[in-house]
C-alpha cells in the first residue's frame, strides 16, 4: 500500500437536489499502483463519473481520504486542484474535448501553457508527443479537419504532454468505429506497457479486457475489484 | 467548490501576470476573436462610432471656437466699443420718405465727455470717425479712410509712429490741416519723394504730412467695413476737430430722386479700462449713461471681453455635452460588448471546461476572457481615432471649416475605449471563470 499514486479511503459524495439528497458514492476505498491498468463499469447511475471527477480532481469528496502521489488533495482550494490537475493528471474524454480555434499542436500544449513553461520547451515536448501518436504530418491542422480517431490521438497526446501520474479516459472509443477504437486502444495498451498508469470508465466488455484490473460500481460502491 | 470570491481572483491574476504571459494570452485572444471576424466588427462598431464622432465633434467644436475667440480678442478685451448704429424707426421713414430728410443718431461728442467725466478707471476714451475718400499727391490717387481722431491714438492702439510724429492737442484745439500717413498711403502717394512736410490734396483741401505710421500686419476688425479690399491699411490720420470742421457732421449720400442726410456725431468710440476686473463694471455705467442720454436705441456697445466670456461659457457647454454624448455612446457600446461576451461565455462553455480540467485556474479564465474584451474595445478605440482624425481633415478640405484635433483628445478616447473594455469585460469574464469544471465539460 505504501506504494500507492491513487489512495480512495472510504470516500463518499452526496448531491443535494432541492430536499433530496443523492448519495453518488457511499463510502468506496481502493488503492492504485504503478502501472495500472484499470477499467471502471458498472451501470448507469452507479457512480462511475462521479468517481472518475473525483479521481480527476475536478470535484472534491463529501468526506473520506484521497491522497494523490503522497498529497492530501480531498479538501484543496480551487486554484490548488487546477494546478494538481495541470501537473500530475492526463484526461481523455469521450468526444474528444479539443479547442476548435487551435491547431493541433497548440491544443497539446495546453496543460504546460497553464504551468507556465517556457513556449520552446513546451512545443518541442508538444512535437515529440505528436509523432509518437502518429500525427507530425498534422500539428499545423485544426481539430476539424481530423477524423474522429485522430482527434483522440491528440487528445491523448495532450494528456501525456504533462508525465502525469494517472490518465483517466471516460468512454475514450465510445464516439468511434470499431478500427479507430482498436487503434487507440492499442494506444493504450503500448502507453502502460511503457509504464502509464491508466484508468477507463467503459461500457464495453471487450474493450474492458484490455485492462489488467477491473472495478465494478453499482449503487454507489465497489461490487467487485478483479485482477487478472 | 469554495465559494467564489472575484477578490482572490484578481490577487492571483495580478500574482501571476507577466509580459510573456500576457503575450501569449493576446495572442490566444487574437485567434479567438479571429474565428469570429465579422461578429467581433459589428461588437465593437458601437465603441468605433462613439470614439471616431467625439474626436470629430471636438476637433470642429475647437475649431469653431479657436475662431471666434480670435475675432473677439483681437478687438481688445480691455476695450468697450460704441458705435453708431441707424436706429429701426429712422430707416423705416428713409425707406418711405422721397423728400430730403436729415436723419440724426449715434454716440455723440456729449456722450464722450460724460463717459471721461464720471467713469472712474478708464484710462483713454478714443472717438473716431470714418470718411472714405481720394488722397491726391499732385498726379498719384489712392482710394483711403479717413480717420478722424484723438492725439493719444498711437498708444491706445499699440501702433508707433516711424517717421515724425503725431498730432498733439494743440493741433486738434487749433484744427490744424495736419495728417498722419499709414505706411501703405506712403508707398502709393510717395513712392520716390520722403513725404513729411509735403502736402496732400483730399477733396478741395491740403494737408501737411507731419508723420507717417510704422507698417502693420493685415487689419483685425475685418468684419467691421465694407469694401476693405481696396482701403486696407491705407489711412490718413487727422485731428478730429479738423475732419468736423471740414466735413461736418451731416453726411450727403445721393439716392435715386432724393437726397439722403445722415448726421453723425462720432462713428465709433473705444473705451479701454485700465483694469480686466473692471471691464463689466465700467460697461454697465457706460450703458447707463447712454440710456440716459438717448432716447432711441441708436447705439451699439461690444464688449469684447463679454463675449469671450460668452464663447467660453458656450465652448464649455458644449463640451459637457459632447462629454454626455461620449459617455453615453461609450456606454451603449460597452453594453453591446458586455453582451456578445457574455454569449461568447456561453457558448465557449465547454471550451472553459476543457481548460480547467487541464489546469486552468479561475483567474486564468478571468484573464482571458477580460484580454479579449479589452482587445475587441482597443481595436475599436483604434479604429474609432482613425476615424475621428481623418473626419476633420475631411471637413476642413471640403467645408473648408476650420478644426483642431488636439493632442490629448485621440489619447483619452482611446484610453476610455480599453477602460470600457475593462470595465465591462469583467463580469462575463468573471461568469466564465465561476463555472463549475464538470458541469462545464457536461454542457451540450
Ligand atoms: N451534479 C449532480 N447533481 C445531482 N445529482 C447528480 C449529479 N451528478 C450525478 N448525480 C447523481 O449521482 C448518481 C451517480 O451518477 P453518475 O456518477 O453520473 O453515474 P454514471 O456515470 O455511472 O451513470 C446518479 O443518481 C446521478 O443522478
Ligand atoms: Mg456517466
Amino acid at each position: 500500500m505504501a506504494s500507492s499514486i491513487v489512495q480512495f479511503d472510504d470516500v463518499r459524495k452526496t448531491y443535494q437536489m432541492g430536499l433530496v439528497i443523492v448519495e453518488a458514492l457511499r463510502g468506496v476505498s481502493f488503492g492504485i499502483e504503478p502501472g495500472d491498468y484499470i477499467s471502471i463499469m458498472g451501470p448507469s447511475g452507479c457512480g462511475k463519473s462521479t468517481l472518475l471527477n473525483l479521481l480527476g480532481c475536478l470535484d472534491r469528496p463529501t468526506s473520506g481520504r484521497y491522497l494523490l502521489g503522497s498529497e492530501d488533495v480531498s479538501q484543496m482550494s480551487d486554484d490548488a486542484l487546477s494546478s494538481v490537475r495541470g501537473a500530475r493528471l492526463g484526461f481523455v474524454f469521450q468526444s474528444y474535448n479539443l479547442i476548435q480555434q487551435l491547431s493541433v499542436l497548440e491544443n497539446i500544449e495546453i496543460p504546460l501553457y497553464y504551468q507556465g513553461r517556457p513556449e520552446a520547451e513546451s512545443r518541442a515536448t508538444a512535437l515529440a508527443l505528436a509523432s509518437r501518436v502518429g500525427l507530425e504530418a498534422r500539428i499545423e491542422h485544426k481539430p476539424f479537419e481530423l477524423s474522429g480517431g485522430q482527434q483522440q490521438r491528440v487528445a491523448i497526446a495532450r494528456a501525456l504532454v504533462n508525465d502525469p501520474l494517472v490518465i483517466l479516459a471516460d468512454e475514450p472509443t465510445g464516439n468511434l468505429d470499431s478500427t479507430s477504437g482498436k487503434e487507440i486502444l492499442r494506444l493504450f495498451d503500448e502507453l502502460n506497457r511503457q509504464g502509464k498508469t491508466l484508468i477507463m470508465v467503459t461500457h464495453d466488455n471487450s474493450v474492458a479486457e484490455h485492462a489488467r484490473r477491473a472495478i465494478r460500481l453499482r449503487d454507489g460502491l465497489i461490487e467487485s475489484d478483479v485482477r487478472r | 467548490m469554495s465559494a467564489a470570491n472575484p477578490t482572490g481572483l484578481f490577487e492571483g491574476l495580478l500574482h501571476d501576470l507577466s509580459i510573456v504571459r500576457l503575450k501569449r494570452t493576446v495572442r490566444l485572444g487574437i485567434k479567438s476573436l479571429w474565428l469570429h471576424r465579422l461578429r467581433s466588427l459589428l461588437t465593437v462598431l458601437g465603441i468605433v462610432f462613439g470614439v471616431c464622432s467625439v474626436i470629430a465633434m471636438l476637433a470642429i467644436g475647437e475649431g469653431a471656437s479657436y475662431q471666434a475667440q480670435e475675432n473677439i480678442k483681437s478687438l481688445g478685451s480691455q476695450n468697450i466699443i460704441l458705435k453708431s448704429v441707424k436706429p429701426p424707426e429712422e430707416q423705416k421713414v428713409s425707406d418711405k420718405g422721397s423728400q430730403s430728410y436729415v436723419m440724426q443718431y449715434g454716440v455723440t461728442y456729449k456722450d464722450v465727455k460724460n463717459i471721461r467725466a464720471t467713469i472712474p478707471g478708464v484710462t483713454v476714451v478714443m472717438p473716431s470717425r470714418l470718411i472714405r475718400e481720394y488722397a491726391w499727391n499732385i498726379s498719384r490717387r489712392v482710394d483711403c479712410e479717413m480717420v478722424g481722431t484723438v492725439p493719444w491714438y498711437p498708444e491706445m492702439r499699440n501702433h508707433r509712429v516711424a517717421q515724425g510724429r503725431f498730432f498733439t492737442e494743440t493741433d486738434m484745439e487749433g484744427r490744424a490741416n495736419v495728417c498722419v500717413l499709414s505706411a501703405e498711403v506712403v508707398s502709393a502717394l510717395f513712392p520716390l519723394e520722403a513725404p513729411l512736410g509735403r502736402h496732400i490734396r483730399v477733396g478741395g483741401n491740403y494737408y501737411q504730412v507731419i508723420g507717417v505710421m510704422e507698417p502693420r500686419g493685415p487689419d483685425v476688425k475685418g468684419d467691421e467695413k465694407q469694401d476693405t479690399s481696396k482701403t486696407t491699411g491705407k489711412y490718413l490720420y487727422l485731428p478730429l476737430e479738423t475732419i468736423k470742421l471740414r466735413y461736418g457732421e451731416v453726411l450727403m449720400r445721393r439716392r435715386t430722386g432724393s437726397f439722403e442726410a445722415e448726421r453723425i456725431q462720432l462713428h465709433e468710440v473705444t473705451v479701454k479700462v485700465h483694469s480686466l476686473e473692471d471691464v463689466a463694471s465700467v460697461a454697465d455705467a457706460i450703458k447707463q449713461t447712454l440710456e440716459h442720454n438717448h432716447k432711441k436705441k441708436d447705439y451699439d456697445i461690444v464688449v469684447p471681453l463679454e463675449l469671450l466670456r460668452r464663447a467660453e461659457d458656450t465652448k464649455r457647454i458644449f463640451n459637457i455635452v459632447l462629454g454626455s454624448i461620449a459617455a453615453i455612446s461609450l456606454l451603449v457600446g460597452g453594453i453591446g460588448i458586455m453582451n456578445i461576451m457574455l454569449a461568447s461565455v456561453t457558448e465557449r462553455t465547454r471550451e472553459i471546461g476543457i481548460r480547467r480540467a487541464l489546469g486552468a485556474r479561475r483567474h486564468d479564465i478571468v484573464l482571458q476572457f477580460l484580454v479579449e474584451t479589452v482587445l475587441l474595445s482597443g481595436a475599436g478605440g483604434v479604429i474609432g481615432v482613425l476615424l475621428g482624425v481623418a473626419i476633420p481633415f475631411v471637413v476642413t478640405w471640403t467645408a473648408g471649416m476650420k478644426t483642431i484635433i488636439t493632442f490629448w483628445s485621440p489619447i483619452l478616447a482611446f484610453t476610455i475605449s480599453g477602460l470600457v473594455g475593462v470595465v465591462f469585460g469583467i463580469y462575463p469574464a468573471i461568469r466564465a471563470a465561476q463555472m463549475d469544471p464538470v458541469e462545464a465539460l457536461r454542457h451540450e
